[in-house]
């Protein structure tokens, strides 16, 4: 590797100050630290340092993403093929196929759009590139329905990636989801491409891979539990409570798989990257509200099936764990924890215009979290001070 | 019985190179250096010239806000230079030794008949009052104060720390005198290790003992008094090195300054880590000649990893130190796809990488700081190795943005730099934490001073 780190150290000057490429500072910068660890030493403090640092940090989060990346662009293949008919004879691999040629061009533009405004942001600030919207960049087009246009999309990249994050000074001082804000957006702003039953499910041949179904529609399972009757899938047959696991479902695209899902769950409480505690309050939550709202539920389905349909899962185990935008003490984790679990039900149960609630009931705990963390201190603060007159 | 005290919260750094209980003979140094920085927040007043004669206890300089602080040639000899840096700030000033450490004569007394007011004046006039250092602020103590307590942690836990207990023996009887100097001022709380066996710590007089179990910090001065009585907005507790508390017995049992330290060099790059008496301020050539690796380009650093400064072998051993550390600066200068290569060498607490299988294993870590400086990203990072009733996260927000009401709601009297110093290491936004908390000390103490 010496001659590639070599060659870098050759062409750095030109991208320091006064080189003639320095308007490409922060993009030199930004490969030069992925490349290769920066070789910069402590000059205060301490002397040594753990080996840890936010890249390793964000690349876990998307190495826990893939089960369920791969898992949903199978599941889009295998949902057109339901939708046209042809599950029987088309194998597993070009419903993979055929599933990642549609997320392809749908991951790119996320990430195009959303790291070249930072790339422009870090240039402009003369900043190091930080590496958050790795995992928004990969987020979003997992939270997003099939059938989602590109450039929709792209503007909801470009208004969350401003608007929620840099506005407010870049990864770790947003206040909200980065990734949920361009939900949201693209909920409010185009709730035709996000609601509904024509986007759930691919319905366009790609590169002579999948069919094209003319007038195809499929409700999501909870917009059918919404409208009182049992959920269904693609072909109108029952969706099981294995359907249910394994994510094969209309859906988001990475949210439909319960199992592909844990995966990931078990990599970021393992490497400690994600809190249990907030991760399982979520799912306290969500089970309280459930009993309390026991005779309210819809028939349709056993209520313990909420848990496992939509987002709740997805949701709770990468969107909830965010560590900038959640609860950061942990008296506060089970707080924000709980809430989330507990109003995505109150959502979904009381409310009728919304079948899905876990994206709402993110957003409103990230606004809340910086008070409940607020209380959990603010006792610690009370302490001290009664401390104080006590000794007076 | 002592009280006993655990702690949960804190972590042990495995490293390569502690020092074995033994005494390494090395030749005395010729220069001996006396650095202001050193004595946290002092303004010097320089008051010898190059050529001056100097005894061991003969000011070298003094604060100029109180010129009766003085801070005293550890050797005997004469000064060949004052040391300017920018803005002509004394950065040291030298002194060449004859060899002979000869010592300014005082009266040897019997300090337990003392009043507090003498012991103050007597350790003033000897230059031992500038190792008195203050919580709020951890800065050098202003002898006109009336502290609530002493504190003296006899142990260090940081890593590859010294063994006070070798520095104590066949001083025993000099601790045991100045810690009844200190008790004349102000009760002293005596902060032992579990580990501790000697007679000397477990039954020492005039003081109240607490023993500490658990990971560093448990020996940090500042995580034993927040664990026994924490300091309270308008309190000032003062402490004092285990090593210093010698100094003083010896100026009461012998009427002699004496200095002369047991110094542990230690250190990955160091062929036979072990101890060795030292004079403080010596030049540490002497010291690590011919004693280290010469594979990689090397950091020599005058204190311990976690919070001492890098310096050279020409520098000086710091008024405070009883280390000299030496790690490789930069061990692979071309660590490729550091993010996604599972590093199997490295030491991490996070579980991302493998250190975690080998619990024993002993590591070289080098100075890279590993990863760019980010804004705080993860939480309770700080939490798991910060075991003070404290917030830290909180606190250095505080810090950050300049918020003084919330800095003194969060807890800032209670703590000192070296405190942060293990959340600095683990910190994955690579923050300098120490550097922070001290700004934000200094800001707090301009403003209420």
């Amino acid at each position: 590797m010496k001659f590639l780190r070599n060659y870098i150290d050759k062409i750095k000057p030109n991208f320091e100050e006064g080189g003639k490429l320095h308007a490409f500072r922060s993009l030199f910068d930004g490969f030069e630290t992925f490349l290769f660890v920066p070789n910069d030493t402590a000059k205060s403090g301490v002397n040594i340092h753990d080996a840890i640092d936010s890249k390793r940090i964000m690349s876990l989060v998307v190495i826990a993403l893939m089960p369920a990346m791969l898992v949903g662009m199978y599941n889009i293949g295998l949902q057109n093929a339901i939708a046209a008919g042809t599950v029987e004879t088309t194998t597993w691999f070009s419903m993979f196929l055929y599933g990642l040629l549609v997320m392809l061009p749908k991951i790119a533009v996320s990430y195009i759009v959303g790291l070249g405004i930072e790339f422009t942001v870090a240039q402009w600030k003369n900043e190091e590139i930080h590496e958050g919207f790795l995992v928004s960049g990969i987020l979003i087009p997992m939270i997003v329905p099939v059938g989602c246009p590109l450039w929709i999309l792209a503007l909801a990249t470009a208004f969350a990636v401003i608007f929620a994050k840099e506005v407010f000074g870049g990864t770790g001082m947003n206040i909200v989801n980065v990734a949920l804000i361009a939900r949201a957006f693209i909920f409010f702003a185009y709730p035709s491409v996000i609601s509904g039953d024509t986007v759930w499910v691919a319905t366009e041949s790609i590169c002579g891979l999948g069919a094209t179904v003319d007038g195809y529609t499929c409700a999501t399972a909870l917009q059918h539990v919404a409208n009182g009757v049992a959920p269904v899938g693609a072909a109108g047959a029952e969706l099981g409570v294995c359907d249910m696991l394994f994510g094969f479902m209309p859906g988001s695209i990475g949210e439909t798989s319960v199992v592909a899902i844990a995966l990931g769950a078990i990599l970021l409480l393992w490497t400690g990257v994600a809190s249990w505690k907030t991760m399982l309050s979520v799912f306290v939550g969500g089970v309280v509200m459930l009993f309390v709202f026991g005779d309210k539920l819809p028939e349709s389905i056993p209520f313990w099936h909420h848990l496992l349909l939509g987002g709740f899962c997805f949701g709770a185990v990468f969107m909830a764990t965010d560590p900038v935008t959640s609860a950061r003490t942990e008296v506060g984790k089970y707080i924000y924890g709980f809430g989330i679990g507990a109003m995505t039900i109150l959502i979904r149960v009381l409310n009728p215009g919304y079948p899905e609630g876990m994206m709402l009931a993110i957003l409103l705990m990230n606004v809340t979290a910086p008070f409940i963390d607020y209380c959990v201190v603010q006792s610690n603060v009370n302490a001290r001070a009664k401390r104080l007159t006590k000794k007076n | 019985m002592h009280r006993v005290v655990k702690i949960s919260k804190g972590l042990n750094i495995n490293l390569k190179g502690a020092p074995v209980a033994e005494m390494t003979s090395v030749e005395a140094a010729k220069l001996y250096a006396l650095m202001p920085a050193d004595f946290t927040r002092v303004t010097p007043k320089v008051v010898v010239k190059p050529e001056d004669a100097v005894k061991a206890g003969d000011p070298l300089f003094v604060d100029k806000a109180n010129p009766e602080m003085q801070f005293v040639s550890p050797v005997s000899g004469k000064v060949v230079a004052v040391n300017r840096g920018e803005r002509r700030r004394v950065l040291s000033v030298v002194v060449e030794s004859d060899g002979k450490f000869e010592s300014v004569e005082y009266k040897a007394k019997d300090v337990l008949s003392l009043s507090s007011d003498e012991v103050k004046a007597d350790l003033l006039k000897a230059g031992l009052f500038a190792f008195m250092r203050q919580r709020p602020y951890d800065v050098i103590a202003n002898p006109s104060d009336t502290p609530r307590a002493i504190y003296v942690s006899a142990f260090d836990s940081k890593p590859l720390a010294v063994n006070f207990e070798i520095a104590l023996k066949g001083n025993e009887e000099d601790f045991q005198t100045g810690l009844d100097a200190l008790s004349r001022i102000a009760p002293v709380h005596l902060g032992i290790c579990a580990c501790q066996k000697s007679t000397a710590l477990l039954v020492a007089k005039n003081v109240t003992t607490t023993i500490f179990k658990g990971p560093h910090p448990a020996g940090n001065v500042g995580v034993q008094i927040n664990k026994t009585a924490p300091v309270n907005k308008g309190e000032i507790v003062w402490t004092i090195g285990a090593e210093e508390v010698i100094f003083i017995g010896r100026l009461f049992n012998k009427g002699k300054v004496d200095f002369t330290r047991t110094v542990a060099l230690a250190g990955s790059e160091v062929k036979n880590p072990s101890y060795s008496k030292v004079v403080l301020g010596a030049q540490i050539s002497t010291l690590v000649e011919g004693r280290l690796e010469d594979k990689n380009e090397l950091r020599i650093i005058d204190g311990n990893v976690l919070t001492g400064k890098k310096t050279a072998a020409d520098g000086f051993l710091g008024a405070f130190s009883t280390e000299i550390t030496v790690i490789p600066e930069i061990l692979n200068d071309a660590d490729i796809l550091g993010w996604a290569a599972p590093r199997f060498g490295m030491y991490s607490t996070s579980r991302s990488y493998f250190s975690w299988l080998f619990p024993k294993r002993k590591y070289t870590i080098d100075a890279r700081i590993k990863g760019g400086e980010r804004h705080m990203i993860m939480s309770n990072e700080y939490d798991k190795v910060f075991p003070m009733d404290i917030y830290p996260e909180y606190l250095i927000k505080a810090i950050i943005t300049g918020n003084i009401d919330k800095m003194e709601q969060l807890g800032i009297y209670e703590v000192a730099p070296e405190d942060f110093a293990l959340c600095e290491f683990v910190d994955s936004s690579k923050l300098e934490l120490q550097r922070i908390v001290r700004e934000g000390l200094d800001k707090l103490r301009a403003e209420m001073c």
